[in-house]
């Protein structure tokens, strides 16, 4: 295996609209940070990935128009997936790998102000089965959240506990959309209130990978990826027992992660209760610094907030605030599918 | 705040899907008010059924009957309905394991309050007057005290089986096309056309997208262009399409708007249709309440030089 690195790193502030803002209006102070945090002309990057969805904002082909920012003509060597930018990482990893490139630019971009977000969301499930109820993403999380209720694996107050935790962090984050003292609120669906689901808006994030001594040339301390893997559940949420998730669980272990402790922990729990979840599978400890960034309940611009995890764990390695950091994304309902990235800094020569 | 413009925008699109075997005896089934399940190797009932086991990825069809009544296994209150949600009074999402069954189905229940829904109660399906084969076909879940259902061996076949379902999609946006092309749709409305240069390549791209897609920069001057322009390339067209009225065959055309770099397309008229060339000059015709040229006409000039346009094609 080759010996990859995050060595950049930007996001956008995430706000609440944009509305002067096309999608590359939004990407481009990302790509520009990131490539100037390196260095680079994008013409030096080996391999472009992104990953977004052209559902949220109903703009047809924002993909390739977004490729406008990265100076994609003449032809360069790119790809998109239409998942979260973690797994537009992941491939761009696995390309490192093969050795047709040494650098890489991953980005990824939402834009959910134009439309509802929790609509569009029902267009990614079963389009047979369940498709046709319109069972929202605040939902499904609140079916989730109601098992580990009934399971005694948390309460309410619990949940509550967790937002606050998370908003109180995001309060040194300035890229944060929601962040300090916020209300619980009414139940948006019942057991879960608005104070325990994600804000709508927008936002973008790009990284740059690099391998080997690329990195080391391009960056002080990269942040190594030491393990990355990912797995998904059974598509039918009623086959799943929502209370635990065993795909997060082999991602981790096919990624290393329980080989050595972790310092840091950047969870993708868009609501409360997925946090829960996401702890247990990976048995936490309660010491460990989980989301110091404030997480996806301080902003989550869908298809970023996953890569987001990765960059703000990698950012964390690279000012020497962590050694060893476990990154973690999701995508789908009730986190069906899970991404486990784990990211060490070199020890400091003698 | 720029002066940005926005327009309601509706997506909406019928989409229709074939079904596999047991799917279609499913979907069918509810439309008889018969719900089936099928059987995994370690007999374990799968409802809804699927047609691979998600464990072992074998191939899954032997179907049988389960109970209409069932147990909620987790459920969620929804104090405001969406649109397109099965109900349009607030209701609980549940999961329900049929009697029968070994896995739980996704639905909703009727129920007056969150406080008259929990965990483990006892739920049957209320049938939709009008079912077509569709999971719809159970209207919702309702509260039910009486006996636990005995379900009854299946063969899964039924006369006139289902094999598609059409599921309308509708999503509802505010759009907005940011800050250039607000700019050039405005300029079009005066019937000006305004393209962007970029800072650092000098290009002028009309339409605008914001981006120098060679140099990724942010493009910000704006340039008027045109109105007069040249054919770069062009065909003919021979088929009419539907809900257009022009008659065919006529001619569809790249413009390279004087200093514009890149052609925009549009269609020729006032000439005949085997007559437009390659290096023709034309100029935009406005017509009625229309937002962007209806055409194109020829303005008499001489034609362009092939090698002043030949970077354009
Ligand atoms: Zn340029």
């Amino acid at each position: 295996m080759r010996d990859v690195a995050i060595v950049a790193f930007a996001q956008t502030d995430h706000l609440r609209r944009t509305d002067e803002l096309s999608e590359v209006d939004l990407l481009m102070p990302v790509l520009h940070q990131v490539l100037g945090a390196t260095s680079l002309k994008a013409s030096d990057i080996g391999f472009t990935c992104s990953g977004s969805s052209d559902y949220l904002a109903g703009r047809a082909f924002s993909f390739t128009m977004a490729l406008d920012g990265v100076g994609a003509h003449p032809p360069i060597s790119e790809s998109h997936v239409e998942m979260d930018g973690a797994w537009a990482l992941y491939e761009a990893w696995v390309k490192l790998q093969t050795g047709e490139a040494d650098t890489a630019l991953v980005y990824a971009y939402g834009k959910s102000s134009p439309g509802e977000v929790r609509d569009v969301l029902t267009r990614q499930l079963d389009p047979y089965y369940v498709g046709p109820l319109w069972p929202d993403s605040v939902a499904l999380a609140a079916l989730q959240a109601q098992a580990l209720i009934d399971a005694g694996h948390t309460d309410e107050a619990a949940l509550a506990a967790i937002a606050d935790r998370s908003r109180a962090a995001a309060a040194d984050n300035p890229h944060a959309q929601l962040s300090g003292s916020v209300p619980a609120g009414d139940y948006l669906v019942q057991p879960l209130r608005t104070g325990d689901c994600p804000p709508v808006g927008d936002g973008a994030a790009a990284v740059i990978l690099a391998a080997g001594d690329t990195a080391r040339a391009l960056c002080t301390r990269p942040a190594w990826i030491r393990g990355i893997d990912h797995r998904i559940e059974a598509h039918s949420l009623g086959v799943r027992d929502l209370t635990d998730s065993p795909s997060t669980r082999l991602a981790a272990e096919r990624a290393g992660a329980f080989e050595g402790p972790v310092d840091t922990v950047e969870l993708h729990a868009p609501f409360t209760s997925q946090e829960v979840v996401l702890r247990r599978a990976l048995g936490l400890d309660a010491g460990v610094s989980v989301n110091p960034s404030g997480g996806a309940l301080a902003a989550n611009p869908v298809m970023a907030a996953g890569l987001i995890r990765l960059g703000e764990a990698a950012a964390r390695i690279q000012r020497g605030e962590s050694d060893r950091a476990l990154a973690h994304a999701t995508s789908g309902p009730c986190l069906q599918q899970n991404l486990v990235a784990v990211l060490e800094g070199e020890a400091a020569h003698a | 705040m720029p002066d940005v413009l926005s327009a309601p925008l509706v997506v909406e699109f019928p989409f229709t899907r074939s079904l596999g075997p047991v799917q279609s005896a499913f979907l069918t089934g509810l439309r008889e008010r018969t719900v089936l399940g099928v059987r995994t190797a370690d007999g374990r009932v799968l409802v809804p059924p699927v047609e691979y086991d998600p464990v072992t990825a074998e191939e899954l069809r032997e179907l049988t009957e389960v109970a209409a009544t069932g147990t909620v296994t987790t459920w969620a209150w929804n104090p405001a309905p969406r649109r397109d949600q099965p109900l349009a009074t607030p209701f609980a999402w549940v999961l329900v394991k049929l009697d029968g069954a070994g896995t739980a189905l996704l639905h909703v229940l009727d129920a007056p309050g969150p406080g008259a829904v929990h965990t483990g109660m006892r739920v049957r399906i209320r049938w939709s007057p009008e079912r077509t084969g569709a999971i719809t076909d159970i209207a919702c879940f309702e509260p039910y005290e009486g006996e636990v259902g005995q379900p009854s061996p299946h063969n899964g076949e039924f006369a006139d089986p289902v094999t598609g379902v059409v599921t309308p999609a509708r999503l509802d946006y505010t759009y907005t096309p940011g800050r250039a092309q607000s700019a050039y749709l405005k300029a079009l409305s005066e019937q000006r056309t305004v393209g962007e240069r970029c800072p650092s390549c000098r290009k002028v791209y009309v339409p605008p997208r914001g981006a120098c897609p060679t140099c990724g920069v942010a493009t910000a001057e704006q340039v008027e262009v045109g109105p007069r322009g040249t054919v770069t390339t062009y065909c003919i067209v021979n088929i009419k399409a539907k809900n257009l009225d022009i008659e065919v065959p006529y001619v569809y055309a790249h413009i390279a708007l004087d200093g514009a770099d890149l052609a925009l397309h549009g269609r020729i008229g006032g000439i005949p249709y085997d007559q437009v060339r390659m290096g023709l000059r034309v100029e935009p015709v406005w017509t009625g309440e229309g937002r962007h040229p209806d055409h194109y006409r020829p303005t008499g000039e001489p034609d362009a030089d092939y090698d002043v346009y030949k970077e354009l094609l």
